[in-house]
């Protein structure tokens, strides 16, 4: 079950960080050509690999509890911090994400960028840039998702073949759209994603700090119960809050 | 110079985000779990669900929404 909800939560955030990594792509081949588009993601994947392949078995030798604690009170954080703005999203007190939006503003700012900064080497050292970037950005906080996740859960393999299942879909789906996958629900991935990141987060922290839950590993569904629920009832909440304001504004 | 502070400030965006409070709350309990926990407390991995529970029912509702003016 648990190695289950690991795949899950690793396929849901990097699907998530890849999407935004694909609109950025797509914006880039577009205004500036895929040749520098392509070598700007190749750098970005050759330098995220050296990155996990040097820290990532440094991470595996620490004791598991001491692991635990630090990676589970950061996915912790991290997770809440996602739930927190799905929830102001959905309850209609934060704006959606809009990949179409951002794709837009993404070319305009390509396209305003000084024409040709080629050189003498005929390369676009500026589309190869913003790839590089937006690749190198979002594929940083999935190599840090699917390092710390697989090692707390001492499963680095799953954690990292959900990722590599997210990159297959949504490379497949732009590759077939060749447009920012503007559809995707990603308010609702992020929601999901933020209520797993926080159950486990609290199982693993809780845990690293000597915690013996109660039902083991079986606690970790409940957890995830607990969450969710929480979750939508303040997504209820908060609308109903915006609601009365709102009819407040056309009383006033 | 320069790269370092946008290295960190990327780092604090990604993990603590809009509202520093929440990781704050989190580490004050996991401590308050850690001291609990070694003091012998059955009870101890209450505390944690509990705290993130109010925690995140705090920070949503200090969003208001938008009012007039």
């Amino acid at each position: 079950m648990s190695n289950l909800l690991l795949f899950l939560a690793a396929f849901g955030a990097s699907a998530v960080e890849m999407v935004e990594a694909l609109t950025i792509v797509l914006a880039v081949a577009v205004t500036r050509g895929w040749r520098s588009a392509g070598w700007g993601v190749a750098a970005a994947l050759t330098s995220l690999t050296v990155i996990v392949v040097v820290f990532g078995p440094a991470l595996t030798r620490l004791p598991i509890d001491a692991l635990r604690v630090v990676v589970g009170t950061v996915l912790l954080i991290f997770g809440l911090q996602w739930l927190r703005k799905a929830i102001l999203r959905a309850g209609g007190l934060k704006a959606l994400h809009d990949e179409e939006a951002i794709y837009q503003a993404e070319v305009a700012d390509l396209q305003a960028a000084s024409g040709d900064l080629s050189g003498t080497s005929g390369h676009d050292w500026y589309g190869f840039t913003v790839a590089f970037k937006g690749v190198f950005l979002e594929g940083l906080e999935v190599a840090f998702l699917v390092v710390t996740f697989g090692s707390t859960q001492h499963n680095v393999g799953l954690a990292a073949l959900g990722a590599a299942a997210a990159l297959v879909v949504v490379v497949a789906v732009g590759a077939v759209v060749h447009a920012p996958l503007s559809r995707v629900p990603e308010n609702t991935l992020k929601f999901g994603v933020g209520v797993m990141l926080t159950t486990f987060g609290t199982f693993w922290s809780a845990e690293g700090a000597g915690v013996h839950w109660p039902g083991s590993e079986g606690a970790i569904l409940g957890l995830l119960v607990a969450v969710a629920a929480a979750a939508f009832a303040l997504v209820a909440a908060t609308r109903r809050r915006v609601g009365a304001a709102g009819r407040g504004l056309a009383l006033g | 110079m320069r790269y370092l502070v946008a290295f960190g400030r990327f780092w604090w965006n990604f993990i603590v985000g809009d509202d520093w409070t929440l990781a704050l709350g989190v580490v004050v309990a996991v401590a308050v779990t850690a001291v609990a926990a070694h003091h012998g407390w059955g009870a101890a991995w209450f505390i944690l669900p509990a705290a993130v529970l109010v925690l995140l029912t705090w920070s949503i509702s200090r969003v208001r929404p938008p009012g007039p003016g």
